[in-house]
C-alpha cells in the first residue's frame, strides 16, 4: 500500500471517504454476498418458490444426497469436468503457441480462430443442434453414415457431444491466454535454446512450457471452475436429457429448483457446488502461489 | 558436422493441424450463415454445405418481424446501465480502496477479492428470491442489478491494480492544491485510469450482454426479453423453420462482430482481463 509514511505528526485520515466504497458494497453485498449466504440457509428450508420457506432441517441434505439422479448428476460432473479439460487444455496450449507464432498464414488464422467468440453461449448452443440433427444436419452434406449419428439424442453419445461443443466455445478464449502468454517470453531464451543445438521439440517442451506456467494454472483454473458450474449451453443443448444423460449439477439444481419446484434441494446442490469450486480454486491457487514469487526470468 | 540453418524447416505438423483447426472452426459458423439464406423447404432437400439455389432474406424478415428489434433494445439497455453502473462504483471503491490504508480498507478489499470465486450459477436461487420480494420480477431492473454485483469483484481487481501504480505525490499536490476527494476522483484517477476502464468495460459488456442464466430465471415476457434468450425462444417459436432460427443466431452476433472491427485490440484485452499475468 502506497499510504503516507506514518510519523508523529501525521494527519489523522491521508486517503478518501469510506463512502466511496459504498455503492459498490451494497451492490456487492445485496446481489452477491446475500444471496451466497442465503442458498446455505435455504438449503435448510423447503421451499416450492412460490410460498414462504419454512426450516426443514437436514431434510432437503438427506433428499437430495440419498436421490440417484443427483448421485448420477455428480458422476456425470466429473466426467463432465475432466473430460473438458482434457479435450480444451492440450488444444488451446498448442493452437495459443502456433498463433503465436511468426508465419504468413498466421495472423489471418489467429482472427478466424477468434470468430466463435462472437457467438452467446445460447446461440452456439442452438446452431450445434441444427448442425447435429440426424437427418438434416452436417452428416448429409458428406453422405456418409458415419456421421449420421444421434450425437444429441443417443445417451451414450450426449455427454461427449456436449463436452465437444464445450470445447468449440471455449478453446478460442484459452488459446487467446495461451497466445499472449508465449509473446512475453524473451526471445533471448529461444536464441540460446537454438545455440544449444535444441529443435522445435525440445525448445517447446524445455523453453516454452516452463514459461508457461503461470498461463497454464490460470487458464486451468478457469476451465475446471468454469466448467464445474456451467450451465448456458448444457441447458441449450440438451436441457439435461436424453434421460439424464447431461443432466450435470447446474443442471440438476435448475430442474429440481425451477421445474419441480424442491428450492430446498437445488439450493443444497448450489452449497455442494459452491464449495467444490472455492476448494479448486483455492488448491490451484496454492499450488501455483508457491511459484510465485520466483523469477519469471529464471534463467536470464 | 551442423550445418547453420538460415531458415527452420516448415512446421509441417503444426500447420496441418493449424488448418484442420480452421475448418472445426468454420464449418459450423459457414453453415449458419448459409443456412439462414435457404428457403426453409430447401433446407429439407438442399445439401447443407453448398450455396442454396434460391438464396432469399425471407427469414431476417421473418425474425426481424417477429420483435427482434425489440430484444436487440433490451439487450443494449441492459448491456450499458450495468456497464455504467459498474464502471462507476468500482472506480469509487478502487480509489478509496488504493489510497485509504486503514484497516478497514484492507478489510474491504479482501471481501470483494473474494467475490471472484462466487460462481454466479450457485446463488442464483437467493437472487430469485430477493428479486421477487423486491418486487423486481420480469422487469429489466431485475438483469442489471444482479449483473452489477457479481461484475464488482474482477472490476475492483483490474481497477485497482491500476490505480495503485499512479504516483503518490499527483495526489499529494493535489491535496496541498486544496483537491477535494471528488475533483481527485475525476480529474486525477478517472484519467490516468482510462485503459483500465475501457478493458473492465468490454469484457463486463460482453459477459452481461451474453448472459442466459438471469434472464431465463428473473424475466418470462416478451417485452423484457434479451437476445440470449430471444434464440431459445425463436427456437420454440420457429422449431421446424431452421433457416429463421438460425436467422436470429446470425443478428445476434452482428453487434459483437461490429465492435471487433472497430477495436480489435481493446476487444481481445478486454476479453481477456484480469488474467494476465
Amino acid at each position: 500500500m502506497s499510504a503516507t509514511q506514518r510519523t508523529g505528526a501525521a494527519t489523522r485520515r491521508t486517503g478518501p471517504p469510506f463512502w466511496m466504497a459504498v455503492p459498490a458494497l451494497a451492490f456487492f453485498g445485496l446481489f452477491a454476498l446475500v444471496p451466497l449466504i442465503g442458498v446455505v440457509v435455504l438449503s435448510f428450508m423447503s421451499w416450492d418458490g412460490l410460498g414462504t420457506p419454512a426450516w426443514a432441517g437436514l431434510d432437503s441434505w438427506r433428499a437430495t444426497l440419498a436421490d440417484p439422479v443427483t448421485r448420477q448428476a455428480m458422476w456425470l460432473t466429473a466426467v463432465f469436468v475432466v473430460g473438458s479439460f482434457l479435450i480444451q487444455a492440450p488444444v488451446s496450449l498448442l493452437l495459443g503457441v502456433f498463433m503465436a507464432g511468426r508465419h504468413r498464414y498466421r495472423a489471418l488464422l489467429s482472427v478466424l480462430y477468434f470468430l466463435p467468440l462472437l457467438f452467446s453461449s445460447a446461440a452456439i448452443g442452438i446452431t450445434f443442434k441444427a448442425l447435429l440433427d440426424p437427418n438434416f444436419g452436417l452428416s448429409r452434406a458428406f453422405g456418409t453414415q458415419l456421421l449420421a449419428r444421434n450425437w444429441l439424442g443417443s445417451p451414450d453419445l450426449a455427454l461427449y457431444t456436449v463436452m465437444f461443443v464445450v470445447g468449440w466455445a471455449f478453446i478460442p478464449f484459452h488459446s487467446l491466454l495461451y497466445q499472449a502468454g508465449v509473446r512475453q517470453i524473451p526471445a533471448a531464451l529461444y536464441e540460446a535454446a537454438t545455440l544449444d543445438g535444441a529443435g522445435r521439440v525440445k525448445q517447446f517442451f524445455y523453453v516454452t512450457l516452463p514459461q508457461l506456467r503461470y498461463t497454464i494454472v490460470t487458464s486451468s483454473t478457469l476451465m475446471l471452475v468454469g466448467s464445474l458450474t456451467y450451465f448456458d449451453l448444457v441447458f441449450v443443448l440438451t436441457a439435461g436429457g436424453p434421460g439424464n444423460a447431461t443432466r450435470i449439477l447446474p443442471l440438476d439444481m435448475y430442474l429440481r429448483g425451477f421445474r419441480s419446484y424442491e428450492m430446498g434441494q437445488a439450493s443444497a446442490i448450489a452449497v455442494i457446488l459452491v464449495a467444490v469450486g472455492l476448494t479448486l480454486s483455492l488448491v490451484l491457487n496454492r499450488v501455483s502461489g508457491a511459484g510465485r514469487m520466483e523469477s519469471q526470468q529464471a534463467g536470464l | 558436422m551442423r550445418v547453420r540453418q538460415t531458415r527452420q524447416v516448415p512446421n509441417v505438423l503444426g500447420g496441418v493441424a493449424g488448418w484442420l483447426w480452421l475448418a472445426v472452426i468454420i464449418v459450423p459458423i459457414y453453415y449458419i450463415v448459409l443456412t439462414s439464406l435457404r428457403p426453409q423447404s430447401a433446407y429439407y432437400t438442399e445439401n447443407p454445405l453448398t450455396w442454396p439455389g434460391e438464396p432469399t432474406l425471407d427469414a431476417y424478415r421473418l425474425v426481424l418481424e417477429n420483435n427482434f428489434l425489440l430484444y436487440l433494445a433490451n439487450s443494449v439497455i441492459v448491456t450499458v446501465v450495468s456497464v455504467a453502473l459498474i464502471l462507476a462504483v468500482s472506480l469509487m471503491a478502487s480509489y478509496y480502496l488504493v489510497r485509504s490504508a486503514t484497516r478497514l480498507s484492507r478489510g474491504t478489499l479482501r471481501l470483494v477479492l473474494l467475490g471472484i470465486a462466487i460462481p454466479i450459477q450457485a446463488t442464483i436461487i437467493p437472487v430469485y428470491y430477493l428479486i421477487v420480494q423486491l418486487g423486481l420480477y420480469d422487469r429489466l431492473v431485475a438483469l442489471i442489478l444482479p449483473s452489477v454485483a457479481f461484475a464488482i469483484p474482477i472490476s475492483v481487481l483490474i481497477i485497482v491494480n491500476f490505480v495503485r501504480d499512479i504516483p503518490g505525490e499527483l495526489f499529494e499536490s493535489m491535496r496541498v492544491d486544496g483537491a477535494g476527494d471528488w475533483r481527485m476522483l475525476l480529474t486525477l484517477v478517472l484519467p490516468l485510469a482510462r485503459p483500465a476502464l475501457v478493458t473492465v468495460g468490454i469484457y463486463d459488456a460482453l459477459n452481461v450482454w451474453n448472459g442466459f442464466l438471469f434472464p431465463l430465471i428473473l424475466t418470462q415476457s416478451s417485452e423484457v426479453r434479451v437476445l440470449p434468450l430471444s434464440l431459445w425462444t425463436y427456437q420454440g417459436q420457429f422449431s421446424v423453420n431452421v433457416p429463421a432460427v438460425l436467422a436470429a443466431v446470425t443478428l445476434s452476433a452482428v453487434p459483437v462482430l461490429a465492435a471487433y472491427i472497430v477495436g480489435r485490440r481493446q476487444l481481445v484485452s478486454g476479453l481477456t482481463a484480469g488474467f494476465g499475468k
